[in-house]
């Protein structure tokens, strides 16, 4: 069963990283995820100020705007998919993920199977 | 008429006989087919055959694998009609049971008992923890959704919303139905003790409504725990928490006067105590404090136990409960214990010691809306004659207090402390 990994950074210190863990703990985490087999998809997404949100209103206008900037501490910095049998299995890759650290949180959710 | 009374007989064995298996039923079933609306599904239509069959041809020699395996029966049915559930499921056990003609009945007179894994789904972290309790409940000790909704006090029709939007998010998010391993176990058995507790302190001290105890949620809280006891032998927080429950219950009787209005500790008639729950309770209380540190429950329940010991108020061992509290403080420290502490500190030192401790707590937010804060400072202000500053704490305590009976006995001190004020006597000792 595939769970999405949302990754919220926490606190961002000076370099634009999650404070509390090392560009080390990030390569580590992410080897660990890759040669266990579990790993479907994952990305960490450049800066916030990178940002650009899209909307179409009900006369089919475009509207293109910067950002959104964070209203709150957490930011969606990233996201892990992994193929794992349960809760408990994806709640453990969760706790280990280095994003979970420093004031961070990882939002486990399964994907929606339209399958059946 | 004899047949008419045979099957009264049989009706009330029964039901006896439902409040036990029905959670060991339905752990086999879940175990078997990893999904819980499945196995109520069959469990309840095992239950209907029993309840049609049963007065009829009499309680068959294993109801427990009678029921299992009907249950099963009906399981390969609905399976066989509804392939897309079965290949949602997509278990091989799932697929073994479908090509299986007629699943053999089950034999022997011990079932494995899998309640254990019940009770770590329904407790599971991952579930909202005002649900863990009423699924608990459903499942483990065998309440309809209605006795669910009743025990919680909210409509059935609230009680069956959160139950079918909590088992949904346990199929969608795969919420599994395991025992957690060794190293797991001490994370995750807190909380299946938690919530059991939850179900005893809420039927001790039910947090509203007309009636200040409501008994059969403690006693299913016991019934839970003696199953985890039986369960888990080895882990003395299970031996903790049921000897707290049982030392605690076995004053239930002298809790509440012939009106229902509350009887303080202090006034209760310890000649109609319990005494076979408290010589259980004792025993329990010295298996969880042996072999290894004292956990919570277990340092709550040997507190529970001097109380038990004492003849009185006053022959209790109170710098015995006072050095127990604070080990409770080290190990789960809370306002609340050290509420507790300072009513005990209060008997050994006097008033003015457990006054002095309580009003250390007054800039505590967890104590803001919590009326036994305000009740303990308001005895203790009566008991030193400061009856102005009693009745404001009784007011702000009534504010507060929940159930009918513990208004009442808010109110009457109120009315005691008045009346002194009113008779210019502030010197007076409090009555009772």
């Amino acid at each position: 069963m595939k769970y999405v990994l949302l990754i919220n950074a926490g606190a961002i210190d000076e370099d634009g990283g999650a404070a509390g863990c090392t560009v080390e703990d990030w390569v580590e985490f992410d080897q660990e995820v890759r040669d266990s087999g579990v790993f479907v998809s994952g990305e960490s997404l450049a800066d916030l100020v990178t940002a650009t949100t899209v909307r179409v209103g009900e006369d089919g206008e475009r509207t293109v705007t910067d950002g959104p900037f964070a209203e709150t501490r957490e930011v969606l910095g990233g996201f892990y998919v992994v193929d794992v049998p349960d809760l408990d299995v994806a709640l453990d890759w969760a706790a280990r993920c280095p994003g979970a650290r420093g004031g961070g949180s990882v939002v486990v959710r399964p994907a929606a199977d339209f399958s059946n | 008429m004899a047949g008419d009374e045979r099957a009264g007989h049989v009706g009330s064995s029964v039901e006896a006989v439902f409040r036990e298996e029905h959670g060991r039923l339905l752990a086999s079933l879940v175990r078997r087919y990893r999904d819980l609306d499945l196995a109520e599904d069959v469990a309840s239509e095992a239950i209907e055959a029993a309840l049609a069959t049963w007065p009829v041809q009499g309680v068959p020699a294993n109801p427990g694998a009678w029921l299992l395996t009907t249950a099963r029966r009906r399981a390969v049915d609905r399976l066989r009609r509804d392939t897309t559930y079965a290949a949602k499921l997509a278990l091989l056990q799932v697929e073994a049971d479908r090509t299986d003609p007629a699943p053999p009945p089950v034999v022997g007179a011990d079932l494995p008992d899998e309640r254990l894994q019940l009770f770590f789904t329904c407790a599971h972290p991952a579930l909202p923890a005002e649900d863990r309790a009423a699924l608990t409940l459903r499942c483990l000790a065998g309440l309809t959704t209605q006795e669910v909704a009743r025990a919680f006090l909210v409509p059935p029709p609230t009680m069956a919303k959160r139950l079918v939007r909590v088992k949904k998010k346990i199929r969608e998010a795969r919420v599994p139905f395991r025992v957690p391993d060794a190293t797991e176990l001490p994370h995750r058995l807190p909380g299946v003790l938690q919530v059991v507790y939850s179900i005893f302190t809420e039927g001790y001290a039910a947090s509203s409504g007309p009636h200040l105890q409501r008994l059969d949620l403690a006693e299913e809280a016991i019934r839970l725990a003696r199953i985890l006891r039986r369960l888990l032998p080895a882990e003395r927080e299970v031996a903790g928490l049921l000897a707290l429950m049982l030392l605690v219950h076995a004053r239930r009787g002298t809790r509440t006067g012939p009106d229902g209005e509350l009887v303080l500790l202090r006034d209760q008639d310890r000649g109609r105590w319990d005494r076979a729950a408290i010589e259980e309770g004792r025993a329990l209380v010295v298996v969880a404090l042996t072999a290894g540190p004292a956990g919570r429950y277990g340092v709550q329940a040997a507190i529970a136990a001097l109380h038990a010991e004492a003849a009185d108020l006053a022959s209790t061992d109170w710098p015995q409960v006072v050095a127990l509290y604070d080990v409770l403080h080290a190990l789960a420290p809370s306002p609340v214990v050290v509420l507790n502490r300072a009513a005990a500190v209060a008997v050994r030192d006097g008033p003015e010691a457990g006054l002095a401790l309580l009003d250390g707590l007054a800039g505590e937010p967890r104590l803001r809306g919590h009326h036994p804060y305000r009740a303990a400072r308001a005895d203790l202000l009566r008991q030193l004659g400061r009856h102005d500053e009693a009745a404001t704490a009784y007011r702000e305590a009534l504010d507060l207090a929940g159930t009918g009976p513990e208004r009442a006995h808010l109110r009457r001190g109120l009315d005691a402390v008045e009346s002194s004020r009113a008779d210019r006597e502030p010197g007076a000792p409090a009555p009772g």
